[in-house]
């Protein structure tokens, strides 16, 4: 009896695997159409991919082959050097281009070899940030850069200095109109990028150059006595000095700040124009102010941009697409009105531009920015600078904090 | 009938996603990945079909999970630990000399550009036809170019869809010439190249042409003389390297004591002042002449409801500065998250608003199990109140709760999301950026691992094993101490 009964529970089960293998053909087949017919994978973050998949599904259309345009929305970078590793790399990846340097170390990214006439197609800024060793990784499409937002009804002339912003916002906080005179995100922890541009005016760099144009690793800036004297000037906006600079603005509420009319000035990206216009402030954008007698303010360039996946499936078709099809105007456009960045192709920059005079005026703010650097010495610069930038800005000695953070970005560069 | 029925759907279920993942195997060349899923589905077939009654038929799934999802994950930090993966080492080294190669392809200067069609004759291997600017067309293959008009007879061009088909092809096909090989960029266009560095098996070294600089394989990455690497490395075994760097280590070694210091006190402190006030909530409640004690019971737990993620950030937001509600609320100006005390209390209120729930909840639960005799006892022998909670009821209630308090210590220990997402380890002394005050371990060596020049798994495995080890000493010896307890009062 026992023994019946486990003859059928076999065969049973046996019947069961007999039916999943059918359903295994079925998606074996499936497998099979996708090989032959092509397939092309795009990953991108949520805004981005919302407004390419029109344009990838009309790009399959046309070509007779399945284009997928798939959303990471966390740590994109990270999950697509991950699926690389694994065999299970998309064709086409979206991102920043400082992850270049990451990206070619890992061997992630193939060079693309984009003709003269391309090239010059698009900004020579954003070409260059998409070069790392001589070759260009990258067809970029967007370009930011921090630029001041200024609240008209409250400022109306733009501030010549870091010193004339400083010095109407004390002005403005005394009449009770602002409680801040003015929103740049500091935070606990620092924010190097967004310091940089007021770090930069008071004589501070990163990098070196060397003699092709590329940074140079070796010539660190924080170790420097600039960087000291650029620290300085910075801690006398801070808590302890003008109380411009406060840890208590930080990252989550910088632009709300300025959008809830606490503040007349903000130094922020294109990213936040969106919240801005939401708000209905009457608002101008200008360049970042230096400080009187300083140099200027250079903020970093970013720049937006499609890069092919060297483990791709579809390295053919992949090229084609970034190279011949990304540099199409409408393209560039339909992005741009998923999210309000300047595209880098002249063309389609200056198809929008009439329509959006912000653009042109966020392009003036980064003309004399530098490029972030795309090395991947970069990633120990964040950190420690950002720190030491928040410990002075709290009131700490500036030379032991800038010599420690110095001292941190040698021992991890090495 | 019905246990036969469940019996057949089961063993059908893994008779399934036995051959689900047996495609996938034998796709990969995964023999023995192949080997060990056959046979554990032989051994799940073998234990329900027997119809003997074995011990196994009732260990089996628990064993199996256990070992997929316990050990498999330990033994796969273990084998990390003893390697250099991370950014700039992940893959082999045969990955690294083909992306260190194909990144030195040049365009060879002065050469035209071609504009490129993709044909074929018949199912054979593929060619370029390729034209250059002053129209003149050539039919490029393996072999060499040779000069065409037009489309040569018995060859048809493919369209963007079916070059999508043969793409690995397409990218392969490099067309020798005299100043190196023209390939394809994208299906349209195509360049001529050249390789400027490459890989000599002789030397097992990668060397440049025209300069003649030559990089030599060393420690997972190609070295030149002076010591420069190039960036693209592969992953190799370094032996008990992450672990000594980790006690070598000067940035390391240096703030260990400290953190761990502080480590301790927080879990600690987290796991008792959660435990009394939810204990303290708990006995208020515990008693039958109090009305609504439901309701109450509830609002309790409320923080236990909400999601901690979101809880943790609303809090920092809380203790802002300038901004927050605490300082508002109580008209104070103290810089919660900006000094070391003040911040190490921040986190540890948190940590109290989170976690007493769970305490509550928990100790309900055990003194509901002791029996109220025990306590009238102690009455009529004479005790206080506070001396029968303190020798009658804490004592039963903590050979209940003294394996969750521990657990709960465990996990506090390692509490990352509740420094990460408020004060970030911050903050930070203006003399050392790498370690700050509220930092735990994990937080710490997160940094180390993946907060700055990219992601370094092996060091950071190294690392875990270290705290593990702390974390179950720590527990055994609890434990030890609890079985002590138990023997007493049990």
């Amino acid at each position: 009896m026992r023994i019946r009964t486990a003859g059928v529970v076999a065969a049973a089960a046996l019947m069961l695997v007999a039916g999943a293998c059918g359903s295994q053909k079925k998606s074996d087949t499936s497998t099979a159409a996708k090989k032959s017919g092509g397939t092309l994978v795009i990953w991108a973050d949520d805004k981005r991919t919302a407004a390419l998949k029109p344009f990838a599904d009309r790009f399959g259309k046309e070509n007779g082959l399945t284009v997928q345009v798939q959303a990471v929305s966390k740590e994109l970078q990270t999950n697509f050097l991950t699926a690389s590793q694994s065999g299970k790399a998309p064709d086409i990846v979206v991102g920043a281009h400082d992850w270049i340097g990451n990206l070619v170390q890992n061997g992630a990214i193939d060079p693309v070899a984009l003709s003269a006439a391309q090239k010059a197609a698009f900004s020579a800024q954003s070409i260059k940030a998409v070069t790392f060793n001589d070759q260009v990784y990258g067809v970029p499409y967007a370009v930011e850069n921090l630029a001041l937002i200024r609240n008209t009804a409250l400022a109306p002339e733009v501030p010549a200095t870091i010193e004339d912003l400083v010095a109407t916002g004390k002005k403005l906080k005394a009449d009770g109109k602002v409680s801040e005179i003015m929103a740049l995100q500091v935070g606990q922890n620092g924010d190097a990028y967004h310091i940089y541009p007021l770090y930069s005016s008071a004589g501070g760099y990163l990098f070196g150059a060397k003699p092709n144009g590329d940074y140079d690793p070796k010539d660190l800036g924080v170790a420097k006595p600039e960087a000291q004297a650029a620290f300085t000037k910075i801690a006398a906006l801070g808590e302890k000095g003008e109380g411009a600079l406060k840890r208590s603005i930080g990252s989550d509420n910088a632009i709300a700040t300025f959008t809830g009319g606490k503040a007349a000035f903000l130094i922020s990206g294109p990213w936040a124009i969106t919240d801005v216009k939401k708000a209905g402030l009457s608002y101008d954008v200008s360049p970042v102010p230096g400080f009187a007698g300083g140099k200027q303010a250079q903020p970093f360039v970013g720049v937006q941009a499609f890069y092919v996946a060297s483990k791709g499936r579809n390295k053919a078709v992949a090229q084609e697409f970034v190279a011949n099809y990304v540099t199409r105007t409408d393209l560039a456009k339909a992005l741009y009105q998923a999210e309000p960045r300047p595209p880098a192709l002249t063309a389609a920059l200056d198809a929008v531009k009439g329509d959006d005079p912000d653009l042109q005026k966020f392009l003036d703010a980064g003309k004399n920015g530098v490029i972030l650097p795309a090395i991947p010495e970069m990633a120990s610069i964040w950190d420690p600078f950002g720190k030491a930038e928040a410990a002075v800005v709290g009131g700490a000695d500036v030379p032991s904090s800038v010599q420690a953070a110095a001292k941190a970005i040698q021992e991890k560069i090495q | 009938m019905f246990g036969l029925v469940a019996k057949i759907l089961l063993l059908g279920l893994v008779a399934a996603l036995a051959v689900w993942a047996a495609f996938p195997l034998i796709e990969a060349h995964a023999w023995v990945g192949l080997a060990v899923e056959a046979a554990v589905s032989a051994l799940v077939f073998y234990a329900y079909l027997t119809p003997r009654r074995l011990p196994l038929k009732y260990l089996l799934p628990g064993t199996l999970f256990l070992v997929a999802f316990q050990v498999v994950p330990v033994f796969l930090t273990m084998s990390t630990a003893f390697s250099n993966f991370g950014d700039g080492h992940r893959g082999t080294k045969q990955d690294a000399i083909t992306a260190i190669q194909t990144a030195s392809v040049v365009e060879v200067p002065g050469s035209p550009e071609y504009a490129l069609k993709v044909v074929t004759k018949g199912d054979n291997a593929i060619a370029f036809l390729l034209t250059d600017p002053a129209g003149k067309q050539f039919l490029g293959d393996a072999q060499g170019l040779k000069p065409v008009a037009g489309v040569p007879d018995g060859y048809t061009p493919l369209n963007l869809g079916e070059a999508g088909a043969r793409s690995q092809e397409i990218t392969k096909l490099a067309v020798p010439t005299a100043g190196g090989a023209i390939r394809s960029s994208g299906i349209s266009r195509a360049y001529e190249g050249r390789a400027q560095r490459t890989y000599q098996a002789g030397c097992d070294c990668v060397v440049e042409a025209g300069t003649g600089h030559r990089w030599t394989a060393h420690d997972g990455s190609f070295v030149d003389a002076a010591g420069q690497r190039l960036p693209q490395g592969w992953r190799i075994n370094v032996g008990l390297r992450n672990f000594t760097q980790v006690a070598t280590d000067s940035r390391i070694a240096r703030p260990f004591f400290r953190t761990l210091a502080w480590n301790l006190v927080f879990a600690v402190a987290s796991v008792l002042t959660t435990f009394a006030l939810g204990m303290l909530c708990a006995l208020a409640l515990h008693t039958d002449r109090l009305r609504g004690r439901t309701l109450y019971r509830m609002l309790l737990v409320l923080p236990y409801a909400m999601p901690s993620f979101a809880m943790l950030l609303v809090w920092r937001d809380m203790f802002n500065a300038d901004f927050g509600l605490i300082n508002r609320l109580f008209g104070l100006s103290v810089d919660w998250l900006g000094t070391p005390w003040s911040a190490r209390l921040a986190v540890i209120l948190v940590q109290l608003w989170l976690g007493y729930p769970y305490m509550f909840l928990v100790t309900t639960g055990a003194l509901q199990a002791i029996p109220r005799q025990m306590t009238e006892a102690a009455q009529i022998d004479g005790a206080t109140p506070w001396q029968a909670f303190r020798r009658v009821t804490l004592p039963l209630l903590l050979v209940a709760l003294a394996p969750l308090l521990i657990s709960s210590f465990a996990f506090n220990f390692n509490n990352f999301n509740a420094i990460y997402l408020t004060t970030e380890g911050g903050p930070f002394p203006a003399d050392d950026p790498t370690a700050g005050a509220t930092d735990l371990l994990i937080t710490y060596t997160y940094r180390l691992a993946f907060g700055a020049a990219g992601a370094r798994y092996g060091f950071a495995a190294a690392v875990s094993i270290y705290i593990f080890a702390i974390v179950a000493l720590i527990s055994a010896i609890s434990f030890r101490r609890t079985r002590r307890q138990e023997e007493v009062y049990a």
